[in-house]
């Protein structure tokens, strides 16, 4: 039977506030266990939570960003359940008023073809610490340190049909949070995590079929990996005449496996009712409206702005603003080397297979935009010719400095002297009489496929420091003698 | 000494005729003599208070116009206090030394207040009575046999037999001012939110508020004038400005109109007990008060409203309780179920169970609409109530319990009997305004407390009507015998 894929995504997303959603303790990484903490973090008998107003300014800019309705008020709510990480006995979330209602967003497919995915919310809640099960002999050591951290938990309609799709829209929420500067979008760090829900219906049935809920998958890869063996596993069921447990699972990508992690019937009921600690939060429409007059530029019209004002390609200026990290570095790049073209080729060529294969972020990239931009300048300016520049980016990327002090300590600066570049042609043709001979016997179509080899002989005897742009008229004169 | 007021305390402590250290070495040695037949403390915190006592003599010296400089008060034990022992009467937390201090107590000690120690209390402020003690019942100084209400029940029986001049309290549904008006003392619950609840060890959070208990309105005027005000880490705390609470305690009380509302007089409730409210009433006529009859529609709806209400927020605060990071552990945990089954089932007493209980059931799938929605609808009802009374009269009186103090163990046994103590007092916390016990007679040998109730943040005017009250009259000036023998 052909079955249609059902996906809906969870995808949790830490808001980069400094203090945390309740407290006024760091949200660093990283830092010594249960440091980062305050009365409130510890489930303290008599403290009390103390809204961050900054994370709501940041769900407030999320809803804008996928054009949803604004909550103008919004309830804290408990959800009730037990766990030694989880210090209340309660996590702090939000149920039946959101802050961020019913909104959409566009996602392009690999046919080029945009596909909306509907958003059906958006929610403010806080994180639970952490169980440490190693070093502990058998006990359980509990760092609170990320307790009461403020997550976003942005939900998606069922839209979503396959497991391109499904990476393709959490790529582009992770655009936009991290666009919009709300999230740090680090999944290793687990800064973003998405649950998936996923069932499949025999094509053109309209009733979705029993879904499963895949728990915590932190990566794009992993994301796609998850969807295709928890499709694969729930098919053979179907075919095999079986239904499907509704049930939340875990995907092991060490064995690219999922596996049962609770059943509907083990599931906790979290008995949620408004937190009566914390007041509804009530907005105005100056408010909001004011934080829709403020969002910064979003992927989408970074794009437009890439081919509008360097004269991108669509290809490039999509590749160029996927996240905001390249787009920024691309800019400042560009903005440098006053050659936004030369730029674009430099970031997605030559750049991105040194971090390719290092699999590093363009965050992470040893060479920084302006010193890119600087070797870029010694292009432009005739100073090095771009098989040279190759090399002085391999010394960037080690670490030796900029692209002048590179060229400087390497001597590496083009030659543009007449002279000395007719000197060093007049060698060359002093070294090989024989192929200076059957040039000049040969008419000009062959003339014209023998000049390389003389170009090759000339840039290896000026060590590659020769100007092209000035060795071909004179090595031409020279020849034809 | 025992029926001195803040303001001679103050005077003498500020004539020299005493230092804070001697008031303070006086009380203790009261606590040592008498308070083996009240259990009203849980901890006398000896040292500390000494120390404070000490520091508030420097104060003095220095010459602060603190009323409370160096006045010896009691803390009722779910204040958490920075290194004194807080146990909410529970064996959950018979080891809990909170590393921080409430902003109750906080206030109090900048105020120059001593703090002679924990008062007992109704398990986790669960109760009517004081029996719910992990700690032991606490008896009534006017007679021992009974009970001194609850759950502010130390702090009420501590006040009334001389072992600190004031104390504090809580008020869920009624907990300063039943056990004030069974010690025949008196006890003010603020409007919600005028008073910080931060390091307050929370029973249900939207119903909790701090006050005062002393033997005078003035007196609670001025720890009310202590405590009140806006606080950063209590979001649900008031930002509305605090009155200067004894500036208006003496303006006359001509034209001040006072509903009756009938659902306070009828079945139930004590002839006695009603004889003593209807002769109060008529002091305030004296006074220059009229009376009129009203009517709460809805006060016999407040029973099963609270009793979803807070044992649902109860069932959820009290999750913390779990046995990982402070209070009680079972010991040899097999696993982390049993360790959660065992700590709190042998770290919290019977009435705090079955409310956790309770409160679990009316959150439940399915429950939830039946049980809490329906009880908040009813307490949108109570509130309206109040408001349209306000709008006929200035202040509302009537009994705070049906009857005088009961025996110790009468109603252990007949937890029904137990919740109808609270039928005058509950819907005060329902609507959030604020309400008054004081003294207003005696029954069969036992006080009984006058109600007043006021309009939201009215605090001012009822301390003025509550303190005309005990200038024309002296019922608030009686003492039990174990106190005067003392």
């Amino acid at each position: 039977m052909n079955w249609e894929v059902v996906i809906g995504l969870e995808i949790h997303a830490q808001l980069s506030t400094n203090s945390k959603l309740f407290s006024g303790a760091a949200t660093s990484f990283g830092a010594e266990p249960n440091t980062n903490t305050t009365l409130v973090d510890l489930g303290m008998p008599g403290a009390l939570p103390v809204f961050n107003k900054e994370a709501l300014r940041m769900a407030v800019m999320f809803g804008h960003a996928v054009n949803a309705e604004i909550g103008m008020t919004s309830i804290f709510a408990r959800k009730n359940y037990f766990y030694p990480d989880l210090p209340k006995g309660y996590q702090t979330s939000q149920m039946d008023d959101p802050i961020v209602g019913k909104g959409h967003l566009d996602i392009t497919l690999d046919d080029g073809t945009m596909k909306r995915v509907g958003i059906t919310r958006a929610h403010l809640e806080e994180d639970a610490g952490k169980s440490l099960h190693e070093d502990f002999h058998g006990m359980t050591g509990i760092d609170l340190n990320r307790s009461s951290t403020p997550l976003l938990e942005i939900v998606s309609e069922p839209d979503i049909r396959s497991a391109k799709e499904a990476v393709a829209y959490v790529k582009m929420i992770h655009s936009i949070v991290t666009y919009l500067g709300i999230c740090d979008g680090n999944m290793a760090e687990g800064n973003m995590r998405c649950d998936v829900n996923i069932s499949l219906r025999p094509n053109g049935q309209e009733a979705y079929g029993t879904r499963t809920e895949i728990k915590n998958v932190n990566s794009f890869r992993f994301i796609e990996r998850a969807i295709y063996t928890e499709i694969e596993r729930q098919a053979d069921i179907l075919e095999d005449g079986g239904k499907i447990t509704q049930e939340t699972r875990l995907y092991d990508p060490d064995k690219d496996e999922t596996r049962s992690m609770r059943s509907k019937e083990e599931a906790n009921d979290y008995r949620y009712f408004p937190c009566p600690d914390l007041l509804p939060i009530e907005l105005t429409q100056e408010y909001v409206d004011q934080i829709a007059a403020n969002l910064p530029e979003l992927p989408k019209q970074k794009a437009d702005r890439f081919m509008s004002e360097y004269k991108l390609s669509e290809y490039d200026a999509g590749v160029l603003s996927a996240t905001r990290a390249m787009a920024d570095y691309f800019e400042e790049t560009a903005n440098v080397a006053g050659n936004a073209k030369l730029a674009a080729n430099w970031v997605m060529g030559e750049l991105s297979k040194y971090l390719n294969s290092e699999s590093k972020d363009i965050s992470e990239s040893p060479v920084s935009a302006g010193h890119l931009g600087g070797l870029l300048v010694r292009i432009e300016d005739n100073t090095i010719n771009g098989k040279t520049a190759k090399s002085v980016l391999q010394a960037m990327w080690d670490g030796e400095g900029s692209a002048d002090d590179i060229i400087e300590a390497k001597g590496l600066k083009q030659v543009t002297d007449t002279g000395a570049i007719e000197a060093v042609i007049q060698s060359v043709i002093d070294a090989n009489p024989a192929q200076v001979e059957q040039f000049r016997a040969s008419d000009e179509d062959k003339q014209k496929k023998m000049i390389g080899f003389f170009m090759g002989q000339v840039m290896k005897a000026s060590q590659g420091k020769a100007n092209p742009g000035m060795v071909t008229p004179i090595l031409n004169k020279l020849l034809k003698g | 000494m025992v029926d001195q007021s803040i303001t001679s305390l103050a005077k003498k402590l500020r004539a020299k005729d005493i230092s804070s250290v001697e008031l303070t070495q006086d009380y203790l040695a009261r606590i040592k003599h008498l308070d083996g037949q009240l259990n009203s403390y849980i901890t006398v915190s000896d040292e500390i208070a000494l120390a404070q006592a000490e520091a508030a003599d420097k104060l003095i010296a220095s010459g602060s116009t603190s009323a409370l400089a160096g006045i010896p008060i009691a803390h009722k034990d779910l204040f958490c206090t920075d290194g004194i022992l807080t146990t909410c009467a529970s064996k959950m937390l018979h080891n809990f030394i909170p590393p921080y201090e409430s902003t109750v107590t906080g206030r109090m000690q900048a105020s120059g207040a001593v703090t002679l120690g924990k008062t007992n209390m109704d398990e986790f402020a669960m109760g009517s009575s004081n029996e719910n003690s992990h700690y032991g019942a606490v008896k009534n100084p006017w007679n021992i046999d009974k009970v001194p209400g609850g759950s502010s029940g130390g702090s009420a029986a501590a006040v009334a037999a001389g072992l600190c001049v004031a104390a504090t309290g809580t008020d869920t549904g009624g907990s300063i001012r039943q056990p004030a008006s069974f010690c025949g003392i008196t006890g003010l619950k603020p409007t919600y939110g005028r008073v910080s609840r931060f390091g307050m060890i929370a029973y249900a959070s939207s119903l909790d508020q701090a006050g005062p208990m002393a033997r005078s309105a003035e007196d609670c005027a001025f720890i009310l004038q202590s405590i009140a005000g806006f606080d950063t880490n209590d979001s649900t705390c008031s930002e509305i400005a605090t009155e200067d609470y004894t500036a208006n305690l003496d303006a006359p009380l001509n034209g001040l109109s006072i509903g009756l509302p009938k659902e306070y007089f009828g079945d139930g409730l004590n002839n006695d007990v009603a004889k003593a409210i209807q002769d109060a009433v008529k002091e305030f006529e004296k006074l220059g008060a009229t009376v009129k009859e009203i009517s709460l529609p809805n006060l016999n709806l407040s029973i099963p409203s609270y009793y979803v209400i807070a044992p649902s927020e109860a069932s959820s605060n009290l999750s913390r309780f779990d046995g990982v990071r402070y209070g009680y552990r079972c010991e040899d945990p097999k696993d982390l179920m049993d360790m959660y089954k065992r700590s709190r089932g042998e770290g919290f007493g019977k009435e705090v169970q079955k409310r956790i209980m309770v409160g679990t059931y009316a959150l439940s799938e399915g429950y939830y609409d039946a049980y809490y929605l329906k009880a908040q609808r009813i307490r949108r009802l109570i509130k309206e109530d109040f408001v349209k009374a306000f709008e006929q009269v200035d202040v509302i009186m009537g009994p705070v319990a049906p009857t005088t103090a009961f025996g110790i163990g009468a109603k252990t046994d007949d937890p029904i009997a137990m919740y109808l103590e609270d039928i005058y007092t509950l819907s005060v916390n329902l609507a959030g305004v604020p309400a008054m016990s004081i003294p207003a007679g005696f029954a069969d040998g036992m006080p009984v407390g006058l109600q007043i109730m006021g309009n939201y943040f009215s605090e001012a005017k009822l301390l003025n009507v509550a303190h005309k009250f005990q200038q024309a009259t002296d019922w608030h000036t009686k003492n039990p015998s174990l106190a005067e023998g003392a």
